[in-house]
């Protein structure tokens, strides 16, 4: 016998429901948590999102963020946070920093004159400084881009609980949905949590856990509904149990195999897009237990409908991607 | 589903075939590029110099040449995003109608009576006449000045729209040519921006129109958003006016329909000049960097034909009359008219060197952009931290593709073979869509094929713990590989379709690096369905047609 590395072991039969109770009070805590973390403590928005201009200097000799600050104190910028980076890569040769200064007027930039002010400023403390990236938005764009983002995260919301509806019964599309929004709002959370920047790419992070998500919890529903139909009569929640307990390693694998791209990602793919990574890979976490635990409870509670045998006109005859040898088992 | 017929079999694989092969030129990216340049280069300059020829030959010319371009996060430039003020052009369209209507009304002046220019609004021209009761006739000579607004929706409509109160008549352009008016000038807004980049030559500046009034620039290898702003956010608007008087107060009251200007070399002096331009740049066709008779750095201008004409007509009437030559709102020089310049061509001097006459002919010829420009977004990434963000961004692939096929080993055995052959060939798949589609890879696009890498298994991972629970039931092992397969697509289907509906979201709602996020993880879904399901599967069938495997441990 070869050797398999298996995570999960065959035909197990988890009782998925028996903590049901705690683990819909951790997530609903988890939410509210969130919610109040959001109200609390805000996100740190990025420029994207709140105007203003950042400064990523890079510099082979060591600085303290003190010195920079000092050095700026007489520049009149108004509204100026620096903060050091830290990577791996960068070794004892390269030293990062952020500088963030906050919007001035309409533009959202600071003046080109002010920037050369700026280096002037940070040469004298630190002579072989060099700016790497400079960034403005203006307050106009950022305010725009806030709303785009909104809409992104309810377009996507609404266009995958429309294809589930299409697919599956109502009672899925919205088990799904919650399944979602719980995500979204516990990765909103972690970022509030730990003051993570929010920006447009954290957007991108959070639709691409949706989708993900998503994806798990379709591939659950997916084998409920065939089991549904090869047992007409076995109660809801022992069928539930079943079909998780028949899915359970391949989305173990699936989230195994992901993570691991993205924790490869996270630790040699560079400061820039480690938040980004931090986003996606929590996302994956949360993803995988709010299908395990969050999505198909609601179904249960919302109930479904057990006999599948008739196509109904309105959807796709469920039968017909079920091969005919199960169409009319008992 | 294991009977896969020849043509099939040979499509799976040319199909692969075709993804290595428009996928290689990335591997040699900086001698495909100076090929690629080298090419574009001969076809600019009609010849070929014999550096471009060399580096033509560094890739062969039957090979695809293709490239993924590198956001501007990962090749180092300059972003920015520049609101085009629309209304600008409104006033000016104003400005140019006045000696038109005044000299229409002039023509009627017996019936009329007398006609002045008042104050009104910006947008907006306001006379008033002599004779309030004969106001029908003022309005029907002003529309006569109108004509249909030339734009698929405001067909048929006119472009002025025409009110009339007491002794005061109004003209403004009508909504349809105000909204035709502003497509026209964002899209020539667009046109100049391009022309002024090109004149730089850079490779593969992205120019594009966002929205109603946005226009988008991003420009590879540049070296800061503020080159990038002096090169297209100077308007250089260039007007000759007719000059009213001369002053030392920088707050003389013009009077209607003339502004105060200041001088570009004498500082504390200011003209007052009538609004509306004799001539303007847009009437140039050439304009080149000379020396005035002192040997100081000048510009050479002509005039097309019908700018020679009207200024030979003003220059010939007002001899011994000082006009103002008016760049960018600042007068250059006001010198007096000694005699009729009828040959259309002229020259502008002033205080300026060799490097600031050079950029004021591009300008010049280039044109003026016909409204002025806001920035609105303003980014700059240096070429280090972009190379940093590839090196990284290589890096992490390898890696995680080399634990994610380590962990689809172990786990499966000789089926993770296949699945990682598959996850390989769908990373190569993916660069060479790219490649051929000319989209951009940006620092989020290189997660995306990361993440892709995790994914990608997803597919092989339904369908094998599938062919598990078949084998675990007691099926054959065809029967199991085959039932798994088709049992294992529905759920496979769905779970793409939901993640791309989040990827098409983000690809119209996102901009710059998120939009090359979800490119790249578009075309990673669907690239990554066809390696899952018909390359895996050949693989299979090949494997158990070539060993008739009578036990499968999976």
């Amino acid at each position: 016998m070869a050797f398999r590395l298996k995570l999960v072991p065959d035909n197990t039969a988890f009782n998925f429901f028996r903590w049901q109770w705690l683990s819909f009070g951790v997530s609903a805590a988890a939410m509210v948590g969130s919610v109040l973390l959001l109200l609390v403590m805000g996100l740190n928005f990025g420029i994207d999102f709140k105007g203003g201009t950042t400064i990523r200097t890079e510099s082979p000799t060591a600085f303290e963020v003190g010195d920079y600050r000092q050095a700026m104190s007489d520049l009149d910028l108004g509204d100026v946070s620096i903060t050091e980076v830290f990577d791996p890569a960068f070794g004892t040769t390269k030293h990062v920093a952020m500088i963030r200064i906050g919007t001035t007027d309409e533009t959202g930039s600071v003046t080109p004159e002010q920037l050369n002010e700026i280096e002037a400023a940070l040469k004298t403390v630190d002579p072989q400084v060099v700016f790497a990236a400079v960034e403005s938005v203006g307050p106009k764009v950022s305010g725009e881009l806030i709303k785009t983002a909104l809409y992104a995260v309810g377009a996507a919301t609404i266009g995958i609980m429309f294809y589930i509806w299409l697919r599956f019964e109502w009672q899925f599309a919205l088990g799904a949905v919650i399944s979602l929004i719980h995500d979204v709002l516990l990765t909103v959370g972690l970022f509030s949590l730990f003051q993570l920047r929010f920006d447009l790419t954290t957007i991108a992070a959070l639709l691409t856990t949706l989708g993900f998500s998503c994806n798990d919890t379709v591939v659950v529903f997916d084998r409920l509904r065939e089991n549904l139909i090869k047992y007409k009569t076995r109660p809801l929640l022992d069928l539930m149990n079943l079909t998780c307990n028949e899915t359970l390693s391949r989305t173990i694998m699936t989230a195994v195999t992901t993570a691991i791209a993205l924790t490869a990602m996270l630790i040699f793919g560079g400061d820039v897009i480690r938040d980004f990574v931090i986003a996606m890979l929590w996302g994956v976490i949360v993803g995988c237990y709010s299908t395990i635990y969050v999505a198909k409870n609601i179904v249960l509670w919302l109930g479904v409908k057990r006999d599948w045998s008739k196509p109904d006109p309105k959807e796709k005859a469920p039968g017909e991607d079920i091969p005919a040898a199960f169409r009319d088992a008992p | 589903m294991l009977d896969i017929p020849f043509w099939k079999r040979l499509l799976i694989l040319g199909l692969v075939a075709l993804g290595l092969l428009y996928a290689m030129p990335n591997l040699f990216y900086s001698r495909v590029e100076q090929h690629n340049d080298a090419v574009t280069a001969a076809e600019r300059n009609g010849f070929e110099s014999q550096e471009d020829a060399a580096a033509r030959a560094g890739w062969p010319d039957w090979l695809p040449s293709g490239l993924v371009n590198l956001g501007l996060d990962l090749r180092g430039g300059a972003h920015l995003l520049g609101e085009v003020h629309v209304r600008d052009v409104y006033k000016a369209r104003m400005d140019a109608l006045w000696p038109e209507l005044r000299d229409a009304l002039a023509a009627q002046r017996d019936v009329v009576g007398a006609v002045r220019r008042v104050q009104a609004p910006e947008g907006q021209l306001a006379v008033e006449i002599g004779n309030p009761d004969q106001m029908a006739k003022a309005v029907e000579i002003a529309r006569g000045l109108a004509v249909p607004v030339t734009s698929l929706t405001g067909a048929g409509q006119s472009d002025l729209a025409i009110s009339a109160s007491g002794n005061r008549l109004t003209v403004q352009l009508s909504d349809a040519e105000k909204a035709a008016t502003d497509d026209r000038t964002v899209q020539q807004s667009l046109e100049i921006i391009r022309r002024r980049i090109d004149e730089v030559g850079t490779r593969e500046p992205t120019i594009m129109r966002q929205g109603k009034d946005r226009i988008l620039i991003q420009v590879p290898g540049i070296g800061s958003a503020e080159e990038l702003k002096q090169l297209i956010g100077t308007t250089a608007k260039l007007t000759f006016n007719p000059v009213v008087s001369r002053t030392a107060d920088a707050n003389a009251r013009p009077g209607t329909g003339n502004v105060l200007l200041p001088s570009m070399d004498e500082p504390g002096v200011y003209y007052v000049i009538e609004e509306s331009p004799v001539v303007t740049g847009e009437d140039l066709t050439d304009a080149r960097p000379s020396f005035d008779q002192n040997g100081a750095p000048a510009v050479d201008f002509r005039f097309g034909p019908s700018g020679a004409k009207r200024f030979g007509a003003y220059t010939s009437a007002n001899i011994g009359q000082p006009f103002a030559i008016v760049l960018d709102n600042q007068v250059i020089s006001a010198p007096v008219i000694r005699q009729a310049i009828t040959t259309g061509s002229g020259q502008i001097s002033g205080a300026m060197n060799v490097d600031e006459s050079t950029r004021l002919a591009v300008l010049l010829r280039a044109g003026a952009l016909p409204a002025e420009m806001t920035f609105l977004e303003e980014r700059t990434i240096g070429p280090e931290l972009g190379q940093d963000s590839i090196d990284a961004g290589r890096l992490s692939s390898i890696i995680a593709t080399v634990a994610v096929v380590a962990y689809m080993v172990a786990s499966y055995g000789l089926f993770g073979v296949f699945a990682s052959i598959a996850v390989i060939v769908n990373v190569i798949l993916i660069l060479s869509v790219m490649s051929m589609m000319g989209a951009t890879l940006t620092l989020p696009g290189i997660a995306g094929i990361v993440l892709t890498v995790g994914t990608a298994v997803d597919a092989n991972v339904i369908i094998y713990e599938r062919i598990r629970e078949e084998l675990r039931a007691g099926k054959r092992i065809v029967k199991a590989i085959d039932d798994g397969f088709s049992e294992a697509m529905s759920a496979i289907i769905d779970a793409n379709v939901t993640s791309f509906i989040a990827a098409a979201v983000m690809f119209f709602l996102g901009s710059g690096p998120v939009k090359g996020f979800a490119v790249t993880l578009t075309i990673g879904l669907v690239t990554s369905v066809f390696t899952a399901i018909y390359l895996t599967r050949l693989m299979i069938v090949f494997w158990l047609e070539w060993r008739k495997p009578k036990e499968l441990i999976l």
